[in-house]
């Protein structure tokens, strides 16, 4: 028996699959995006004012915002949800109950899944946050504080613009991530891509079509990312540009031709 | 003078009532770690004085400087500006420094310019002047535009309002951030080197500003190595070497008799 005979592809199975997915398989895709995008939102949000507390002059916030990175970097995801689910209603300290918002219901393992990549990602966006806001020029600190800035209006107007051009390129990475981690979410039963590929699996017991579905569906996804990621990085190195200064013998006819 | 500038909002911008000096440094200390860069320098500043700081790199005077308006902690004496303590709060007789928020509300008063313009790359020359009165004064957004064009007109720049800092030159550069600062009315302004990061071709045009600013009545403070400046410009010459004042005087005398043997030297170097 020749080896390549020894491979079996129902190859009309994983066809059917790929380009007419069933309903609940889109759906799950959905979960997929839009956990991930909640995820890395609410991480983004809470990440910044932690990177603002390494920052602090204030010694405690200092000590508590490295301790939160320390402990939500320092383990793994997998073991953060179960804690934080399944460990929260056992222990009897939490238990995760649907919520109802009219017509959407929001699961509960849905919302410790939500919670617990959200809290995970804000431990690395602050570490990129606080690298990006030490990246600006102390002379635009000094600046804005001799037009009488106060600490936070320096922050919101003159810092955290430039940082945010800093920011863009790691937090596209952390998103690739976070589409791809959220397979975890399969373990507190999250029906998100892994998860109902899984259970297809379980049933028609064709591994190797199913999960090449799944994958493809992953890699379309994270492509799809990458391309926005690359339009926003050209849109921000375009702006850049104008930012680098143009030397002095630049003629004046360059010079238009670059401002807009 | 430029056509748009008046001279009353420069010569009355401050709060400095006459007979009152505008910086009054007793014995400033100041120490970086084991070098003591100011030692117990002493000066007094009135209103529409243009006062020219010189001396050797090293000699402490770009450090005064920042310690006027309290980008340095002082480590001993006592500093006011318009009467008030920057920085510093007396507490049960005690001198505690000030909460950023509160130095943030004294610095308003003083301007400052720096060797590298440090202007906000992400806005154009015309938001770089308005930012402060709109989000510190909560100036209104047409009042405070109207009065940053008026302001860019003055340093020649009107032309430019919509242009990036990355798109003007460094003589560009720095007239925008001179009106940047005058944008907040101070009544005092520091100048740190203002042209020594400049192509030599450009340093012109900033000393014109800062020539006029000085005839229509501000209150300044220059560190420079433009003598030539120093000698038109200045009412008074502060020479500085190795953290403290060596010599002051009126800039006609101390550039043609220096007394102090490190003056004369420094000025033999400088002057050819």
């Amino acid at each position: 028996m020749s080896l390549i005979g020894a491979i079996q592809f129902d190859s009309h199975y994983f066809w059917q699959h790929l380009l007419h997915p069933q309903g609940f398989f889109l759906t799950a895709v959905e979960t997929t995006v839009y956990l991930a995008v909640a995820g890395q939102a609410l991480g983004t949000i809470i990440g910044l004012p932690l990177a603002m507390a390494r920052r602090s002059t204030n010694r405690l916030l200092v000590a508590l915002a490295w301790l939160y990175s320390w402990v939500w970097r320092g383990t793994p995801l997998l073991v953060q949800l179960l804690i934080i689910d399944v460990g929260l209603a056992q222990s009897g300290i939490y238990h995760w109950r649907d919520l109802h918002f009219g017509l959407f219901t929001l699961p509960g393992e849905q919302q410790a899944a939500i919670l617990t990549l959200a809290l995970a990602e804000a431990a690395y966006m602050g570490e990129i946050f606080r690298a990006a806001i030490g990246s600006i020029d102390r002379g635009q600190w000094e600046a804005a504080k001799t037009v009488g800035m106060a600490p936070w209006p320096t922050m919101r107007l003159v810092i955290l613009p430039q940082a945010a051009r800093v920011v863009v390129p790691p937090l596209g990475n952390e998103f690739i991530t976070m589409l791809k981690q959220t397979s975890l979410l399969s373990v507190i039963g999250v029906t998100e891509l892994f998860r109902t590929t899984s259970d297809i699996n379980s049933a028609d017991f064709k591994t190797f079509e199913i999960f090449f579905v799944a994958a493809i569906w992953y890699l379309l996804l994270t492509s799809v990312w990458s391309l926005i990621q690359n339009r926003l990085e050209a849109r921000l190195a375009r702006s850049d540009r104008a930012v680098v200064a143009v030397s002095e013998k630049t003629s004046l006819g360059r010079l238009t031709g670059v401002v807009r | 003078m430029i056509p748009g500038s008046s001279p009353a909002d420069v010569a009355t911008g401050g709060t400095a009532a006459p007979g009152i000096p505008v910086v009054e440094a007793t014995e400033i200390d100041k120490w970086f770690g084991h070098l003591h860069v100011l030692q117990k320098v002493s000066l007094t500043v009135w209103p529409r004085e243009v006062v020219v700081i010189i001396g050797p790199s090293g000699s402490g005077k770009s450090t005064f400087l920042r310690c006027v308006n309290h980008l340095e902690k002082i480590d001993g004496g006592s500093l006011t500006v318009n009467g008030h303590p920057i920085g510093y709060r007396t507490r049960r007789g005690r001198l505690v420094e000030d909460r950023e928020r509160r130095i943030a509300l004294q610095r308003r008063d003083v301007g400052m310019v720096f060797q590298r313009f440090n202007l906000f790359p992400h806005m154009t020359a015309l938001e770089n002047v308005t930012a402060a009165p709109i989000h510190v004064l909560g100036t209104e957004r047409r009042e405070a535009k109207e009065l940053g064009r008026s302001l860019l007109a003055r340093v020649g720049l009107e032309h430019k309002a919509d242009s990036y800092p990355g798109h003007l030159s460094g003589g560009q550069q720095q007239r925008v951030a001179i009106a940047r600062a005058l944008a907040m009315k101070p009544a005092l302004m520091l100048f740190d080197e203002a042209t020594s990061a400049l192509d030599p071709e450009m340093i012109g045009e900033v000393l014109d500003v800062m020539k006029e600013l000085a005839q229509d009545g501000m209150t300044m403070i220059v560190v420079t190595h433009e003598m030539g400046f120093a000698r038109e410009v200045g009412d008074r010459v502060i020479m500085m070497d190795e953290g403290s004042i060596v010599e002051q005087g009126q800039p006609g005398e101390l550039f043609t008799s220096p007394k102090h043997e490190r003056t004369q030297s420094f000025l033999s170097k400088i002057i050819h």
